[in-house]
């Protein structure tokens, strides 16, 4: 056996097309796919100002006077902005996608995707203004 | 770390239940309406009763913990599809799901002791 591969003739190199790193970009249906996944990148700095929201009240009424100061500096009200949109864009695909990875029956026959749709909207709807009337009571 | 998937893909999809249901509301409020003066900001004393009742800081635990596991899993996915980069596997893993942990434990500990 030859110990050295490297001088085989007409060997075969292997065909690998580089893939750029936008190839989302290139079709409509590969940039929502990622916006998508991008989403839990503000899901993830929306806990994160809960968090800090939590330790400003843990720590008394300066902080969180001072947290709210901080909340409407512009950096934070661009961001906060842009989140709200990402989350948004979250719920909604969300929603849209749960009539597809869970499939109710009720009585023996399937539940139409609209119910299920409906159902989520109606729930989404009624924790926001039940979380809404908590706050403003305030 | 493949007998642990099911549990990560459940509190995935529950962190992407909560987040969906709760965090556009969550976000208007306290991202927008209070500091542009939109609605005026509650009251510190107010927020602080609210949070010494258990089922406030349950809410609270769930609120912040749930939806950092659904960005742990969703953006680990992100990192390899997006950017490919799939040979460092086990290092992203673990710092995703660590930061959950630890934002979840910070979480927990201010929860307890806020008195």
């Amino acid at each position: 056996m030859n110990a050295d591969p490297h001088y085989t003739l007409y060997h075969p190199r292997w065909y690998r097309r580089r893939v750029s790193v936008w190839w989302w970009l290139q079709n409509r249906s590969y940039t929502v796919f990622v916006l998508r996944e991008i989403t839990s990148v503000f899901v993830a700095f929306f806990a994160l100002v809960s968090l800090w929201q939590l330790r400003a009240l843990a720590q008394g009424p300066e902080a969180y006077a001072l947290l709210l100061a901080r909340l409407g500096r512009p950096i934070f009200l661009v961001l906060d902005a842009v989140a709200f949109a990402f989350v948004v864009f979250h719920a909604i695909t969300w929603f849209n996608l749960t009539p597809k990875a869970m499939v109710l029956r009720f009585r023996g026959k399937r539940v139409p995707d609209g119910v299920i749709l409906g159902l989520n909207y109606a729930a989404w709807l009624v924790l926001s203004a039940a979380v809404a009337f908590v706050l403003l009571r305030g | 770390m493949q007998r642990i998937t099911p549990l990560l893909w459940l509190l995935f999809s529950a962190g992407g239940t909560v987040a969906a249901l709760l965090f556009p509301v969550h976000l208007f409020l306290t991202g927008l309406a209070f500091p542009l003066g939109w609605i005026e900001a509650p009251r510190y004393e107010y927020l602080h009763r609210l949070l010494t009742h258990p089922v406030t800081r349950l809410y609270l635990l769930v609120l912040i913990s749930l939806p950092l596991f659904h960005w742990a899993h969703r953006f680990r996915y992100t990192l390899y599809d997006g950017l490919q980069l799939k040979h460092l596997t086990a290092l992203i893993a673990i710092l995703c799901y660590g930061a959950a942990l630890l934002g979840t434990a910070m979480a927990a500990y201010l929860l307890w002791s806020v008195t």
